[in-house]
């Protein structure tokens, strides 16, 4: 049985198309995918995002904890600075990517995917032996939204009432709010999975559904739902766990090594990745534009020229902000330079293509 | 609101025949092209190519997914409509004036356990 996030009805009362992912039933479009994509590239759109999980970790050993099972380095990080990283297994495979917020000395805000919380948690507590810290799991407090495109930060002030225009790009502050009777504290980042500018919000329940409607009724930002949320994420070549990333598939294999900082004194599956960095990988992670407009899917198998399957495909599309299709696939290394031609098999025929830069559109961050 | 178009054969998977005389013409009706959204993409097969009631004979591709094409009938395919190669949208615009493919219908008796726009609807409810 799929869980419910606190806006379902509101969903539900849009019309929107709904479907489980990561363990909930979420809408995948209010009106159709390419408009919703198009607002948020050109305007304002609003996704509700509470299926994201959130621990919390304090205690004395905060740091050092977070520190041991996260791939990027939080040590001297300033108060609201966000790192983007991974939680790796020992042998380098990836057990989620996650965003980590600084919100104290020992004091980390740690964000996770929806279909990875209950692994995750079980992960972390794992982990936590011999460390003296505090793990909270919120993740059933906080709503999520996320407010993205250029328009998002004159919405999040003007609508929401909310001061966000001095948050540097990674960085997060809270706020105290007084909804009815009664205040509470929120989390404000800028930050976002569209490529875009923009802001993700984590509240209660009560915060979030009164910020929706607020938005709504603005009519200054578009609901958008989970399927131009993958065809925004994908065509600025942010990764999905579960397509990019997985147990079997480490931040190296995934060209994501910037945020595995091997001169950190230890974290777990340092040796292992540094070994692959070192050594090499055998598949790696590319972009492949195709000639035609066939579109390339998840699962696909890619071949050579000849007709050899050397990988598959993770994710792909008919890329809407630049009319082509193209994908990331994860292929044997020796095919993976810039320019080699492969070919995807879709359905009974096969489309050529070749090996470009996983990135298929720039993205427009506000730094 | 989906569009109904009588005089027409239905598939259970969401095809239509238009036939004229020994000829069918296939596409989707538009309560596919709704459910599908914006179709972005569709694989057609070649002038000459047998297509066999029951059977895939290409796909309409939406931006979220593939959805298989199902031949209602079966036959040899005599014109692909070349429009949609650069145009896959006009099957959103009008799904039932875009057909996909035309075949020469090799057993007009298959048209019998197709339905008529009054099934179909009843199907689509």
């Amino acid at each position: 049985m799929e869980k419910k996030t606190c806006l379902y009805d509101h969903h539900v009362a849009l019309g929107a198309l709904m479907s489980p992912f990561g363990g909930f039933i979420m809408p995948i479009q209010y009106t159709n995918i390419t408009d919703e994509h198009n607002a948020v590239r050109q305007h304002c759109g609003v996704f509700d995002v509470s299926h994201m999980g959130e621990v919390r970790i304090t205690g004395a050993d905060a740091e050092r904890y977070v520190q041991h099972i996260f791939t990027n380095d939080v040590t001297d990080a300033p108060l609201g600075q966000i790192y983007y990283g991974m939680m790796c297994y020992p042998d380098g495979g990836t057990v989620d990517d996650l965003l980590v917020y600084k919100m104290g000395d020992n004091d980390f805000f740690l964000v996770i995917n929806a279909a990875n919380i209950d692994k995750d948690v079980a992960w972390m507590q794992e982990q936590a032996q011999g460390f003296d810290i505090c793990l909270d799991h919120q993740s059933d407090y906080y709503g999520q939204l996320a407010v993205q495109g250029p328009e998002a930060e004159a919405v999040v002030e003007e609508v929401l009432g909310l001061p966000c225009k001095e948050l540097k790009f990674y960085t997060a502050k809270t706020l105290e709010v007084a909804e009815g009777d009664e205040g509470e504290t929120i989390i404000i980042s800028r930050t976002g999975y569209t490529g875009e500018d923009g802001f993700e919000i984590y509240g209660s329940h009560d915060f979030t559904q009164k910020a929706w409607e607020k938005l709504m009724q603005s009519g200054r930002c578009k609901p958008c739902g989970l399927g131009c949320r993958d065809t925004l994420r994908f065509e600025v070549g942010l990764p999905l766990y579960g397509d990019e990333l997985s147990a079997d598939i480490s931040p190296v294999m995934a060209g994501l090594s910037i945020f595995v900082k091997l001169d950190k004194d230890e974290f777990i599956g340092k040796e292992a990745l540094a070994n692959q960095k070192a050594n090499g990988v055998a598949r790696k992670l590319v972009g492949i534009e195709l000639a035609d407009k066939a579109i390339p899917r998840h699962g696909y198998a890619v071949l050579t020229p000849e007709g050899d399957t050397v990988g598959e495909v993770t994710t792909g599309y008919h890329c809407l902000s630049v009319d082509k299709s193209v994908c990331m696939a994860l292929v044997k290394t020796d095919y993976a330079k810039l320019g080699t031609p492969l070919a995807v098999q879709i359905r009974k025929k096969t489309f050529p293509g070749v090996v470009v830069k996983k990135k298929f559109y720039d993205k427009h961050y506000k730094k | 609101m989906a569009q109904f178009e009588s005089g027409l054969f239905y598939s259970e998977s969401h095809e239509y025949v238009r036939v004229e005389g020994e000829f069918g013409f296939i596409g989707i009706s538009d309560y596919a092209q709704h459910a599908l959204g914006n179709v972005v993409y569709v694989d057609m097969p070649e002038v000459d190519d047998e297509v066999t009631a029951g059977e895939e004979f290409g796909a309409v591709e939406s931006v979220k997914a593939a959805s298989d094409l199902i031949a209602p009938v079966s036959g040899t395919v005599v014109e692909v409509n070349e429009a949609l190669e650069d145009q896959p949208e006009l099957l959103n615009k009008d799904a039932f004036a875009n057909w996909i493919i035309k075949v020469q219908l090799s057993d007009p008796t298959e048209l019998d356990a197709l339905m008529d726009v009054e099934a179909y609807k009843k199907h689509c409810e």
